[in-house]
């Protein structure tokens, strides 16, 4: 076949409109932290996220947040099936922007924690968690 | 097999422990800041020539995992005990009376019960586990139906009981009637079965310390039982573990309350005598 | 422990006016992820814990909004300003509109 410069043009804008669409679908996490931020930029300093390297057991890994300051703190499990975990909104009587809890993590991932400050701006921090097969899989 | 490998991940536990739970005191499990807990100790006399200390599975588990089982509140375990002691005050059966009604306060009545099973009841001439002694109560003097092994309630009763020995050490007599019975559970912890060839020791005496996979191998010990495992979140009694893990080495498996397993169980307690009752235990 | 869902909740007894405190919770609920098979091949349908408050004397201390990511028997750990004496009320709301509470008093001193 032979392929006008036409034809070669759209095939290109076909290829390139394909290669796209597997990176918006695939970026986990995405539509949760657009929701949280209004699409506002995410500095990388102003909370930490406290998770161990390897989890003992992925159905029970303990972590930790904090924010000084923050109004709240979102954590996104990013390989989760469903990458929320949950929200921390502090409240006036709060006594530290901070929260502990445990969570499930299906697989080894990164963990993400995005906070709100009260200014309006975002902070984030990630983990990245390993989870393990016990050792005779039981 | 020396296991000097064991010394540095203690050592290691407990400097990460020092950081992390300020209760860790010396790097021993101390419960609620105050109640101290024997995890580590001289092995019992018949196990001359296989092991020379033993130690909980406490001892094995991650930083984390160990600071949940130090504070009575973090530990969701109790949340077992608790269903137990409603379990011991209400009234059941035929009888319509409690445990409590025969028993009065299980703090006093169940200290120290948890050390020795299991054990060989005289009457009944054979050995038997905590779990089968509750429910032959139920059957026999409560007139209400067993419960059934491997569901929650049977592990929380044998939850609320354990914890009234919490701390004491574990001590099983393997002499007189038992002995024959604890000849049986040894003979199954060395023999290799199933499609791995793998005995209990192979695992438990041979490479604790190791990893298999990403998995810290304990010396299986059952002072810590009944378990609630981070995996399962919720308990899971001795015979309930050994029926995994026999199945996860592709070997047949017993059932939860069959007569190898009774064998077995009083076997590996024996195997941990010295070692702390630690009511409800959390692994992973 | 579905049916029996249990909230704990641990507060020091007093406190000094203007302290900050560490509050512990835990509820006993199975957390159903809407991710599990039962024995027929069937999913099970999602049934969690989906919020959890904190407040005192009317003002709120933490509001959270839980996902099936949290582990069975949901457990947070947070701080509290105490200005005065008075009554922590700790809420969880489940998927199934069932509402569990409990509180706990804190005097000063």
């Amino acid at each position: 076949m032979k392929f006008t410069r036409r034809d070669t043009i759209l095939i290109a804008a076909g290829a390139t409109a394909t290669a796209m669409l597997p990176m918006r679908a695939f970026a986990a996490g995405e539509d949760e932290i657009a929701a949280f931020t209004g699409g506002a930029s995410i500095g990388d300093s102003g909370v930490t996220l406290t998770a161990p390297e390897i989890a003992e057991n992925g159905n029970t890994v303990p972590i930790e947040v904090n924010a000084p300051g923050a109004v709240s703190i979102m954590v996104l499990a990013l390989g989760n099936p469903n990458p929320g975990v949950c929200t921390f909104n502090f409240g006036p009587l709060a006594g530290a922007q901070s929260g502990s809890t445990r969570i499930r993590l299906s697989k080894t991932q990164t963990v993400t924690a995005i906070a709100k400050m009260a200014d309006g701006s975002f902070a984030q921090a990630s983990s990245e968690v390993k989870v393990t097969i016990g050792g005779c899989g039981g | 097999m020396t296991k000097t490998v064991l010394k540095g991940a203690i050592a290691a536990v407990v400097v990460l422990a020092g950081a992390q739970a300020a209760l860790a005191g010396d790097g021993g499990l101390v419960i609620n800041g105050e109640l101290e807990m024997i995890t580590e100790a001289p092995a019992a006399d018949h196990l001359k020539g296989s092991l020379t200390t033993v130690y909980s599975g406490w001892v094995f588990r991650d930083v984390d995992t160990q600071a949940m089982q130090m504070d009575d509140f973090d530990n969701p375990g109790m949340l077992y005990v608790d269903q137990g002691e409603g379990m011991w005050n209400a009234p059941a059966g035929t009888s319509e009376k409690s445990c409590a009604d025969c028993h009065g306060d299980a703090s006093e009545s169940m200290a120290g019960v948890r050390t020795v099973y299991p054990k060989w009841n005289e009457a009944a001439g054979e050995v038997r586990t905590l779990q089968m002694q509750i429910n032959a109560c139920r059957t026999e003097n409560q007139g209400a139906d067993a419960f059934k092994y491997g569901k929650d309630e049977i592990n929380a009763m044998e939850a609320f009981i354990s914890m009234q020995s919490r701390g004491m050490p574990m001590n099983v007599a393997i002499d007189g009637p038992a002995a024959a019975t604890w000849e049986q559970g040894k003979e199954m912890y060395y023999a290799r079965t199933g499609q791995l060839e793998l005995s209990c020791a192979n695992c438990h005496e041979d490479n604790y310390d190791n990893y298999i996979r990403a998995d810290h191998l304990s010396q299986g010990q059952t002072n810590g039982f009944p378990v609630y495992r981070l995996k399962d979140t919720k308990l899971t009694s001795a015979a309930g573990r050994f029926v995994g893990c026999v199945r996860d080495t592709r070997a047949e498996t017993y059932k939860i309350d069959s007569a190898e397993f009774v064998a077995l169980e009083l076997y590996v307690a024996s195997r941990g005598n010295g070692l702390s009752v630690e009511g409800v235990s959390i692994r992973n | 422990m579905a049916e029996n869902v249990t909230p704990r909740v641990r507060v020091p007894r007093s406190a000094a006016a203007g302290e900050v405190i560490t509050i512990k919770t835990l509820i006993s609920h199975i957390m159903e992820s809407g991710q599990r098979k039962d024995g027929d091949g069937n999913l099970i349908p999602r049934s969690i814990i989906n919020r959890f408050t904190c407040d005192f004397n009317g003002q709120n201390v933490i509001d959270v909004t839980l996902e099936p990511a949290i582990s069975t028997n949901p457990y947070f750990e947070f701080q509290a300003a105490v200005p005065e004496a008075g009554t922590y009320n700790f809420t969880w709301f489940d998927d199934d509109g069932s509402v569990y509470t409990d509180t706990k008093d804190i005097a000063i001193g």
